[in-house]
Protein backbone atom coordinates (compact mmCIF):
# COMPACT_ATOMS: atom_id res chain seq x y z
CA UNK A 1 0.00 0.00 0.00
CA UNK A 2 2.59 2.61 0.99
CA UNK A 3 4.72 1.39 -1.90
CA UNK A 4 1.70 1.52 -4.53
CA UNK A 5 1.15 5.42 -2.94
CA UNK A 6 5.30 6.45 -3.14
CA UNK A 7 4.59 5.30 -6.97
CA UNK A 8 2.05 7.37 -7.62
CA UNK A 9 3.25 10.27 -5.47
CA UNK A 10 6.40 10.14 -7.86
CA UNK A 11 4.21 9.60 -10.89
CA UNK A 12 2.80 13.29 -10.38
CA UNK A 13 5.45 14.56 -9.51
CA UNK A 14 7.27 14.07 -12.54
CA UNK A 15 4.46 15.18 -14.82
CA UNK A 16 5.67 19.24 -14.48
CA UNK A 17 7.77 18.57 -17.24
CA UNK A 18 4.21 18.78 -19.37
CA UNK A 19 3.90 22.04 -18.60
CA UNK A 20 7.39 23.96 -20.37
CA UNK A 21 5.95 24.00 -24.01
CA UNK A 22 5.79 27.89 -25.40
CA UNK A 23 2.94 30.24 -25.53
CA UNK A 24 2.14 31.64 -28.42
CA UNK A 25 -0.18 34.11 -30.11
CA UNK A 26 -2.80 32.07 -32.32
CA UNK A 27 -4.62 33.81 -34.98
CA UNK A 28 -8.23 32.71 -36.37
CA UNK A 29 -10.34 34.00 -39.08
CA UNK A 30 -13.50 36.06 -37.41
CA UNK A 31 -15.85 33.99 -39.47
CA UNK A 32 -14.64 30.58 -38.90
CA UNK A 33 -14.85 29.85 -42.42
CA UNK A 34 -12.51 26.76 -41.48
CA UNK A 35 -14.22 26.24 -38.65
CA UNK A 36 -11.36 25.82 -35.61
CA UNK A 37 -8.22 26.12 -37.61
CA UNK A 38 -5.95 28.78 -36.31
CA UNK A 39 -2.84 30.35 -37.46
CA UNK A 40 0.58 31.11 -35.65
CA UNK A 41 1.04 34.43 -38.05
CA UNK A 42 -1.05 37.60 -38.77
CA UNK A 43 -2.92 37.06 -41.83
CA UNK A 44 -6.08 37.09 -44.07
CA UNK A 45 -8.54 33.92 -44.41
CA UNK A 46 -7.78 32.52 -47.32
CA UNK A 47 -11.65 31.85 -47.87
CA UNK A 48 -13.50 35.25 -46.99
CA UNK A 49 -10.45 37.32 -46.75
CA UNK A 50 -11.55 38.71 -43.98
CA UNK A 51 -8.03 39.83 -41.37
CA UNK A 52 -7.43 37.04 -39.16
CA UNK A 53 -8.11 37.82 -35.45
CA UNK A 54 -5.97 37.40 -32.31
CA UNK A 55 -7.75 34.37 -30.38
CA UNK A 56 -8.46 35.63 -26.68
CA UNK A 57 -5.39 34.09 -24.80
CA UNK A 58 -6.72 33.54 -21.64
CA UNK A 59 -8.89 30.88 -23.17
CA UNK A 60 -6.61 29.57 -25.67
CA UNK A 61 -3.25 29.75 -23.93
CA UNK A 62 -1.29 26.47 -24.70
CA UNK A 63 0.04 24.72 -22.55
CA UNK A 64 0.64 21.25 -22.59
CA UNK A 65 -0.72 20.22 -26.22
CA UNK A 66 -3.36 22.86 -26.72
CA UNK A 67 -5.13 22.03 -22.99
CA UNK A 68 -5.58 25.27 -21.14
CA UNK A 69 -4.75 25.49 -17.72
CA UNK A 70 -8.38 25.64 -16.32
CA UNK A 71 -8.72 22.14 -18.34
CA UNK A 72 -9.79 19.26 -16.22
CA UNK A 73 -7.39 17.30 -18.42
CA UNK A 74 -4.71 18.69 -16.41
CA UNK A 75 -5.81 15.76 -13.64
CA UNK A 76 -3.03 12.99 -14.69
CA UNK A 77 -4.85 10.04 -12.16
CA UNK A 78 -6.10 6.55 -14.16
CA UNK A 79 -9.51 5.67 -14.00
CA UNK A 80 -11.16 2.42 -14.97
CA UNK A 81 -14.07 2.11 -17.03
CA UNK A 82 -17.35 0.01 -16.71
CA UNK A 83 -15.27 -1.94 -19.63
CA UNK A 84 -12.35 -2.21 -17.39
CA UNK A 85 -10.12 -0.48 -19.74
CA UNK A 86 -7.98 1.91 -18.21
CA UNK A 87 -8.07 5.55 -19.11
CA UNK A 88 -6.81 9.31 -18.72
CA UNK A 89 -9.43 11.61 -17.88
CA UNK A 90 -7.68 13.28 -21.39
CA UNK A 91 -8.94 10.41 -23.17
CA UNK A 92 -12.17 12.25 -23.26
CA UNK A 93 -11.01 15.21 -24.88
CA UNK A 94 -12.86 16.40 -28.04
CA UNK A 95 -16.17 15.18 -26.65
CA UNK A 96 -18.75 17.92 -24.50
CA UNK A 97 -18.49 16.30 -21.49
CA UNK A 98 -21.39 16.24 -19.03
CA UNK A 99 -20.38 14.81 -15.69
CA UNK A 100 -21.59 13.57 -12.10
CA UNK A 101 -20.66 12.21 -8.67
CA UNK A 102 -22.78 9.45 -7.88
CA UNK A 103 -22.20 5.65 -6.17
CA UNK A 104 -23.77 2.64 -6.97
CA UNK A 105 -25.52 1.40 -3.69
CA UNK A 106 -27.07 5.19 -3.20
CA UNK A 107 -30.59 4.65 -2.40
CA UNK A 108 -31.69 8.22 -1.77
CA UNK A 109 -30.52 11.33 -4.03
CA UNK A 110 -28.62 9.01 -6.55
CA UNK A 111 -31.53 7.30 -8.38
CA UNK A 112 -33.13 11.16 -9.10
CA UNK A 113 -29.30 12.38 -10.55
CA UNK A 114 -29.09 9.51 -12.26
CA UNK A 115 -32.64 10.27 -13.62
CA UNK A 116 -31.66 14.04 -14.14
CA UNK A 117 -28.42 12.53 -16.24
CA UNK A 118 -31.04 10.47 -18.55
CA UNK A 119 -33.90 13.20 -19.40
CA UNK A 120 -30.71 15.48 -20.07
CA UNK A 121 -29.85 12.99 -22.49
CA UNK A 122 -32.99 12.23 -23.80
CA UNK A 123 -33.32 15.98 -24.85
CA UNK A 124 -30.14 16.23 -26.98
CA UNK A 125 -30.61 15.73 -30.79
CA UNK A 126 -29.68 12.14 -31.97
CA UNK A 127 -27.03 13.93 -34.42
CA UNK A 128 -25.25 15.33 -31.09
CA UNK A 129 -25.37 12.38 -29.05
CA UNK A 130 -21.69 11.05 -30.51
CA UNK A 131 -19.81 14.51 -29.88
CA UNK A 132 -21.29 14.49 -26.03
CA UNK A 133 -20.36 11.95 -23.35
CA UNK A 134 -22.09 11.66 -20.16
CA UNK A 135 -19.76 10.73 -17.43
CA UNK A 136 -20.67 9.19 -13.98
CA UNK A 137 -18.01 9.42 -11.48
CA UNK A 138 -18.27 6.67 -8.33
CA UNK A 139 -17.30 8.48 -4.95
CA UNK A 140 -17.07 5.43 -3.49
CA UNK A 141 -14.14 3.42 -6.05
CA UNK A 142 -14.02 0.19 -3.51
CA UNK A 143 -17.52 -0.70 -3.66
CA UNK A 144 -18.17 0.26 -7.14
CA UNK A 145 -15.84 -2.28 -9.01
CA UNK A 146 -15.49 -1.73 -13.17
CA UNK A 147 -18.17 -5.11 -13.02
CA UNK A 148 -20.54 -3.39 -10.43
CA UNK A 149 -20.10 -0.38 -12.82
CA UNK A 150 -21.26 -2.43 -15.89
CA UNK A 151 -24.13 -4.15 -14.20
CA UNK A 152 -25.41 -0.72 -13.26
CA UNK A 153 -24.83 0.49 -16.63
CA UNK A 154 -27.01 -2.10 -17.67
CA UNK A 155 -29.42 -2.43 -15.36
CA UNK A 156 -30.34 1.34 -16.01
CA UNK A 157 -30.33 1.39 -19.35
CA UNK A 158 -26.94 3.33 -19.69
CA UNK A 159 -25.19 1.06 -21.60
CA UNK A 160 -25.10 2.85 -25.26
CA UNK A 161 -21.42 4.22 -26.12
CA UNK A 162 -22.42 7.82 -24.97
CA UNK A 163 -22.31 6.66 -21.15
CA UNK A 164 -19.28 5.87 -19.85
CA UNK A 165 -18.90 5.79 -15.66
CA UNK A 166 -15.44 5.33 -14.09
CA UNK A 167 -13.98 4.23 -10.55
CA UNK A 168 -10.79 6.10 -9.79
CA UNK A 169 -8.86 5.60 -6.47
CA UNK A 170 -9.59 7.22 -2.74
CA UNK A 171 -7.48 9.91 -3.53
CA UNK A 172 -7.75 10.90 -7.18
CA UNK A 173 -11.71 11.02 -7.16
CA UNK A 174 -11.18 13.41 -3.61
CA UNK A 175 -9.13 15.09 -6.27
CA UNK A 176 -11.62 15.06 -9.00
CA UNK A 177 -14.13 16.38 -6.60
CA UNK A 178 -12.06 19.13 -5.44
CA UNK A 179 -12.01 19.97 -9.25
CA UNK A 180 -15.94 20.18 -9.47
CA UNK A 181 -16.44 21.34 -6.22
CA UNK A 182 -18.66 18.32 -5.22
CA UNK A 183 -18.06 17.45 -1.40
CA UNK A 184 -18.72 14.11 -0.32
CA UNK A 185 -18.32 12.43 3.53
CA UNK A 186 -18.51 8.49 4.35
CA UNK A 187 -21.42 8.17 6.70
CA UNK A 188 -21.11 4.69 7.08
CA UNK A 189 -19.19 1.71 4.43
CA UNK A 190 -22.10 1.70 2.36
CA UNK A 191 -23.84 5.27 2.62
CA UNK A 192 -22.46 8.70 1.78
CA UNK A 193 -23.62 12.25 1.44
CA UNK A 194 -22.62 14.18 -1.55
CA UNK A 195 -23.47 17.46 -3.08
CA UNK A 196 -25.70 16.77 -6.29
CA UNK A 197 -23.75 18.66 -9.15
CA UNK A 198 -24.10 18.27 -12.83
CA UNK A 199 -21.26 19.79 -14.69
CA UNK A 200 -20.67 20.57 -18.45
CA UNK A 201 -17.66 20.71 -20.08
CA UNK A 202 -16.35 21.60 -23.43
CA UNK A 203 -14.52 19.65 -25.60
CA UNK A 204 -11.27 21.45 -24.34
CA UNK A 205 -12.44 20.29 -20.87
CA UNK A 206 -13.15 23.22 -19.16
CA UNK A 207 -16.63 23.88 -16.83
CA UNK A 208 -19.00 25.69 -18.78
CA UNK A 209 -21.82 25.11 -16.29
CA UNK A 210 -22.89 23.40 -13.11
CA UNK A 211 -26.25 22.43 -12.11
CA UNK A 212 -26.97 22.59 -8.59
CA UNK A 213 -29.36 20.57 -6.71
CA UNK A 214 -31.93 17.39 -7.54
CA UNK A 215 -34.80 17.37 -9.87
CA UNK A 216 -34.22 21.14 -10.83
CA UNK A 217 -35.30 22.71 -14.26
CA UNK A 218 -32.00 21.18 -16.82
CA UNK A 219 -32.88 24.05 -19.23
CA UNK A 220 -29.96 26.04 -18.80
CA UNK A 221 -27.67 22.64 -18.46
CA UNK A 222 -29.06 21.50 -21.87
CA UNK A 223 -28.81 25.00 -23.46
CA UNK A 224 -24.73 25.45 -22.87
CA UNK A 225 -24.78 21.08 -23.81
CA UNK A 226 -25.77 22.20 -27.03
CA UNK A 227 -24.06 25.78 -27.43
CA UNK A 228 -20.31 23.96 -26.55
CA UNK A 229 -21.03 21.00 -29.07
CA UNK A 230 -20.38 22.10 -32.46
CA UNK B 1 2.09 -18.62 28.81
CA UNK B 2 -0.38 -16.05 27.75
CA UNK B 3 0.96 -13.66 30.25
CA UNK B 4 4.40 -14.26 28.31
CA UNK B 5 2.40 -13.66 25.21
CA UNK B 6 1.21 -10.22 26.40
CA UNK B 7 4.81 -9.14 27.58
CA UNK B 8 6.56 -9.68 24.10
CA UNK B 9 3.56 -8.22 22.80
CA UNK B 10 4.26 -5.06 24.90
CA UNK B 11 7.90 -5.16 24.25
CA UNK B 12 6.95 -5.31 20.12
CA UNK B 13 4.94 -2.60 20.78
CA UNK B 14 7.15 0.18 22.52
CA UNK B 15 9.92 -1.22 20.04
CA UNK B 16 8.06 -0.25 16.77
CA UNK B 17 7.27 2.78 18.26
CA UNK B 18 10.79 3.90 18.77
CA UNK B 19 11.74 2.37 15.36
CA UNK B 20 9.52 4.11 13.56
CA UNK B 21 9.42 7.36 14.52
CA UNK B 22 12.37 8.16 12.64
CA UNK B 23 11.30 10.22 10.11
CA UNK B 24 13.23 13.36 10.26
CA UNK B 25 11.46 16.53 11.21
CA UNK B 26 8.30 14.20 11.81
CA UNK B 27 7.33 12.47 15.70
CA UNK B 28 5.21 8.92 15.78
CA UNK B 29 1.44 9.56 16.70
CA UNK B 30 0.18 6.11 18.16
CA UNK B 31 -3.47 5.60 16.46
CA UNK B 32 -6.78 5.02 18.73
CA UNK B 33 -10.56 5.63 18.64
CA UNK B 34 -12.01 9.30 19.20
CA UNK B 35 -15.48 11.16 19.02
CA UNK B 36 -14.43 14.15 16.85
CA UNK B 37 -16.55 16.80 16.53
CA UNK B 38 -18.07 15.51 13.26
CA UNK B 39 -17.19 12.75 12.25
CA UNK B 40 -19.13 9.33 10.29
CA UNK B 41 -22.16 9.95 12.23
CA UNK B 42 -20.33 11.95 14.99
CA UNK B 43 -19.64 8.65 16.73
CA UNK B 44 -16.52 7.02 17.36
CA UNK B 45 -13.99 6.60 14.22
CA UNK B 46 -10.55 5.21 14.28
CA UNK B 47 -7.32 6.53 13.73
CA UNK B 48 -4.35 4.30 12.78
CA UNK B 49 -0.60 4.91 13.62
CA UNK B 50 1.04 7.24 11.62
CA UNK B 51 3.62 9.63 11.71
CA UNK B 52 2.99 14.10 11.48
CA UNK B 53 5.53 16.88 11.03
CA UNK B 54 6.46 18.72 13.64
CA UNK B 55 5.70 21.61 12.22
CA UNK B 56 3.75 23.28 9.68
CA UNK B 57 5.79 24.21 6.33
CA UNK B 58 7.49 26.88 5.48
CA UNK B 59 8.23 29.76 3.37
CA UNK B 60 11.78 29.08 2.92
CA UNK B 61 10.56 24.86 2.51
CA UNK B 62 7.91 25.94 -0.40
CA UNK B 63 10.68 28.14 -2.22
CA UNK B 64 12.76 24.72 -2.41
CA UNK B 65 10.07 22.85 -3.70
CA UNK B 66 9.07 25.68 -6.19
CA UNK B 67 12.79 26.22 -6.79
CA UNK B 68 12.52 22.19 -7.81
CA UNK B 69 8.65 21.88 -9.08
CA UNK B 70 8.67 24.82 -11.29
CA UNK B 71 4.74 23.94 -12.24
CA UNK B 72 3.58 25.30 -8.54
CA UNK B 73 5.53 28.68 -9.18
CA UNK B 74 3.43 31.71 -8.78
CA UNK B 75 3.02 32.98 -12.45
CA UNK B 76 2.87 29.04 -13.62
CA UNK B 77 0.43 27.58 -11.44
CA UNK B 78 -2.56 26.16 -13.02
CA UNK B 79 -5.85 28.03 -13.00
CA UNK B 80 -7.31 24.50 -12.82
CA UNK B 81 -5.70 24.28 -9.30
CA UNK B 82 -4.95 28.16 -7.71
CA UNK B 83 -7.01 31.12 -7.68
CA UNK B 84 -5.72 34.49 -8.08
CA UNK B 85 -4.08 35.04 -4.48
CA UNK B 86 -1.92 32.22 -4.67
CA UNK B 87 1.44 33.04 -2.92
CA UNK B 88 0.01 36.88 -3.01
CA UNK B 89 2.89 37.15 -0.28
CA UNK B 90 5.58 36.59 -2.77
CA UNK B 91 7.05 38.99 -5.26
CA UNK B 92 7.11 37.12 -8.00
CA UNK B 93 8.22 32.78 -8.63
CA UNK B 94 11.16 32.62 -6.46
CA UNK B 95 11.50 35.54 -3.89
CA UNK B 96 8.57 36.47 -1.43
CA UNK B 97 8.16 39.96 -0.12
CA UNK B 98 10.33 41.67 2.15
CA UNK B 99 7.72 41.48 4.86
CA UNK B 100 7.51 37.51 5.28
CA UNK B 101 10.19 35.45 7.03
CA UNK B 102 11.86 32.39 5.96
CA UNK B 103 10.62 30.56 8.59
CA UNK B 104 6.76 31.47 8.92
CA UNK B 105 4.74 29.07 7.71
CA UNK B 106 3.39 28.93 4.43
CA UNK B 107 0.52 30.66 3.22
CA UNK B 108 -1.88 31.31 0.50
CA UNK B 109 -1.83 27.71 -0.73
CA UNK B 110 -4.39 25.73 -2.65
CA UNK B 111 -5.40 22.46 -1.36
CA UNK B 112 -3.94 21.03 -4.86
CA UNK B 113 -0.80 22.61 -3.90
CA UNK B 114 -0.56 21.38 -0.44
CA UNK B 115 -1.32 17.57 -1.93
CA UNK B 116 1.31 17.63 -4.13
CA UNK B 117 4.03 18.87 -2.24
CA UNK B 118 3.55 16.20 0.09
CA UNK B 119 3.26 13.45 -1.99
CA UNK B 120 6.79 15.08 -3.71
CA UNK B 121 8.28 14.56 -0.02
CA UNK B 122 6.61 10.58 0.01
CA UNK B 123 4.14 12.18 2.33
CA UNK B 124 0.19 13.18 2.50
CA UNK B 125 -2.02 15.65 3.52
CA UNK B 126 -3.82 14.71 6.78
CA UNK B 127 -7.45 13.45 7.24
CA UNK B 128 -9.28 15.30 8.99
CA UNK B 129 -9.56 12.79 11.69
CA UNK B 130 -6.07 12.46 12.12
CA UNK B 131 -5.42 16.34 11.92
CA UNK B 132 -8.43 16.41 14.72
CA UNK B 133 -7.13 13.81 16.80
CA UNK B 134 -3.65 14.98 17.74
CA UNK B 135 -4.94 18.40 17.72
CA UNK B 136 -6.99 17.76 20.50
CA UNK B 137 -3.63 17.13 22.76
CA UNK B 138 -2.45 19.73 25.06
CA UNK B 139 0.90 19.51 26.61
CA UNK B 140 0.25 16.95 28.83
CA UNK B 141 -3.17 15.04 27.77
CA UNK B 142 -3.92 13.51 24.67
CA UNK B 143 -7.46 14.74 24.61
CA UNK B 144 -7.51 17.74 26.26
CA UNK B 145 -10.68 18.97 25.09
CA UNK B 146 -12.60 18.79 28.57
CA UNK B 147 -10.08 21.24 30.12
CA UNK B 148 -11.36 24.53 30.07
CA UNK B 149 -7.75 26.24 29.98
CA UNK B 150 -7.59 24.26 26.18
CA UNK B 151 -10.55 25.72 24.97
CA UNK B 152 -9.50 29.05 26.13
CA UNK B 153 -6.08 28.80 24.56
CA UNK B 154 -6.84 28.57 21.19
CA UNK B 155 -10.07 30.82 20.96
CA UNK B 156 -7.66 33.18 22.79
CA UNK B 157 -5.35 32.76 19.36
CA UNK B 158 -8.69 33.38 17.62
CA UNK B 159 -8.89 36.62 18.34
CA UNK B 160 -5.17 37.34 17.86
CA UNK B 161 -4.50 39.23 14.84
CA UNK B 162 -1.75 38.21 12.15
CA UNK B 163 -0.21 35.47 14.22
CA UNK B 164 0.50 33.88 10.51
CA UNK B 165 3.34 36.44 10.38
CA UNK B 166 5.08 34.39 13.20
CA UNK B 167 7.54 31.51 12.83
CA UNK B 168 7.00 28.27 13.57
CA UNK B 169 7.79 26.53 17.24
CA UNK B 170 6.66 29.38 18.82
CA UNK B 171 3.95 27.73 20.35
CA UNK B 172 4.46 24.91 23.12
CA UNK B 173 5.01 21.45 21.64
CA UNK B 174 1.61 18.98 22.45
CA UNK B 175 2.21 15.75 24.05
CA UNK B 176 3.11 14.13 21.39
CA UNK B 177 5.52 16.35 20.24
CA UNK B 178 3.67 18.23 17.92
CA UNK B 179 4.06 22.07 17.30
CA UNK B 180 1.72 25.40 16.08
CA UNK B 181 -1.74 23.06 15.51
CA UNK B 182 -2.87 25.71 16.96
CA UNK B 183 -1.45 29.40 17.22
CA UNK B 184 -0.26 29.73 14.51
CA UNK B 185 -2.24 29.20 11.30
CA UNK B 186 -5.19 27.03 10.00
CA UNK B 187 -4.43 23.69 7.59
CA UNK B 188 -5.43 21.73 5.10
CA UNK B 189 -6.85 18.72 5.20
CA UNK B 190 -6.75 15.97 2.48
CA UNK B 191 -10.49 15.49 2.87
CA UNK B 192 -11.39 18.82 3.78
CA UNK B 193 -14.66 19.14 1.51
CA UNK B 194 -16.16 16.20 3.39
CA UNK B 195 -17.64 18.95 5.16
CA UNK B 196 -21.12 19.10 3.67
CA UNK B 197 -22.09 23.21 4.23
CA UNK B 198 -21.23 24.56 1.41
CA UNK B 199 -24.06 27.67 1.05
CA UNK B 200 -25.36 25.42 -1.95
CA UNK B 201 -25.29 22.47 0.43
CA UNK B 202 -28.84 23.86 1.82
CA UNK B 203 -30.31 22.96 -1.09
CA UNK B 204 -28.83 19.78 -2.01
CA UNK B 205 -27.22 17.76 -0.16
CA UNK B 206 -28.12 15.73 2.98
CA UNK B 207 -25.88 18.67 4.88
CA UNK B 208 -24.52 18.07 8.50
CA UNK B 209 -26.94 20.92 9.29
CA UNK B 210 -25.97 21.12 12.69
CA UNK B 211 -23.24 22.92 11.68
CA UNK B 212 -25.42 26.05 10.81
CA UNK B 213 -25.94 28.63 13.31
CA UNK B 214 -26.93 28.49 16.56
CA UNK B 215 -28.19 25.07 17.02
CA UNK B 216 -24.97 23.99 15.61
CA UNK B 217 -23.22 24.26 18.73
CA UNK B 218 -26.18 22.53 21.04
CA UNK B 219 -25.86 19.51 19.10
CA UNK B 220 -22.14 19.18 18.36
CA UNK B 221 -20.63 16.11 20.58
CA UNK B 222 -19.09 18.18 22.82
CA UNK B 223 -20.28 21.44 24.07
CA UNK B 224 -17.24 22.31 25.42
CA UNK B 225 -15.57 22.51 21.70
CA UNK B 226 -16.68 25.78 19.75
CA UNK B 227 -12.55 25.86 18.30
CA UNK B 228 -12.95 22.70 16.23
CA UNK B 229 -16.37 24.00 15.71
CA UNK B 230 -14.79 27.11 14.00
CA UNK B 231 -12.58 24.57 12.55
CA UNK B 232 -14.99 22.43 10.81
CA UNK B 233 -16.69 25.32 9.48
CA UNK B 234 -13.95 27.24 8.05
CA UNK B 235 -13.15 23.50 5.95
CA UNK B 236 -17.16 23.55 4.70
CA UNK B 237 -16.48 26.99 3.44
CA UNK B 238 -13.29 26.32 1.27
CA UNK B 239 -13.00 25.29 -2.06
CA UNK B 240 -9.92 23.24 -3.05
CA UNK B 241 -8.34 25.74 -5.28
CA UNK B 242 -8.68 28.65 -2.84
CA UNK B 243 -5.84 30.56 -1.34
CA UNK B 244 -5.89 32.19 2.23
CA UNK B 245 -3.68 34.92 4.29
CA UNK B 246 -3.97 32.66 7.02
CA UNK B 247 -4.36 29.08 5.57
CA UNK B 248 -1.25 26.94 5.22
CA UNK B 249 -0.76 22.72 5.86
CA UNK B 250 1.44 19.79 6.49
CA UNK B 251 2.18 16.47 6.11
CA UNK B 252 1.72 13.29 7.67
CA UNK B 253 3.03 9.69 6.57
CA UNK B 254 1.65 6.27 7.27
CA UNK B 255 3.91 4.02 9.66
CA UNK B 256 5.84 1.77 7.74
CA UNK B 257 4.80 -1.15 9.70
CA UNK B 258 6.44 -4.93 9.32
CA UNK B 259 3.81 -7.21 10.35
Amino acid sequence: MVSLFAILALESCQSDKKSSAQITEVYQCPMQCEGDKTYHEFGSCPICKMDLKAVDNTLKKTINEGISDASIFNLTSQWHTEENQVIHLEDLKGKTLVMVMIYTSCKAACPRLVADMRNIEAQIPDNKIKDIQFVMVSIDPETDTPERLKAFAVENIMDDEQWTFLQGTESSVREFANVLSVKYKEISPIDFSHSNIISVFNAQGELMHQQEGLGVDNKETIQTILQVTP
Amino acid sequence: MKTQAFRLLLVLLVFQSVVFAQSEGMVFIEGSRYIPLYGRDSTVVEVKDFEMDIYPVTNSEYMDFVTKYPKWQKSKALKLFTDKSYLANWKNDLEFKDSEHPNSPVTYVSWFAAKDYCECQGKRLPTVDEWEYVAMADQTTKDARVKPSYNEQILAWYEAPRSNENSIGQNPKNVWGVHDLHGLVWEWTMDFNSVLITGESRKDVDKDSNLFCGSAAVNATDLMNYAAFMRYAIRGSLKAKYSMKNLGFRCVKDTNKIN
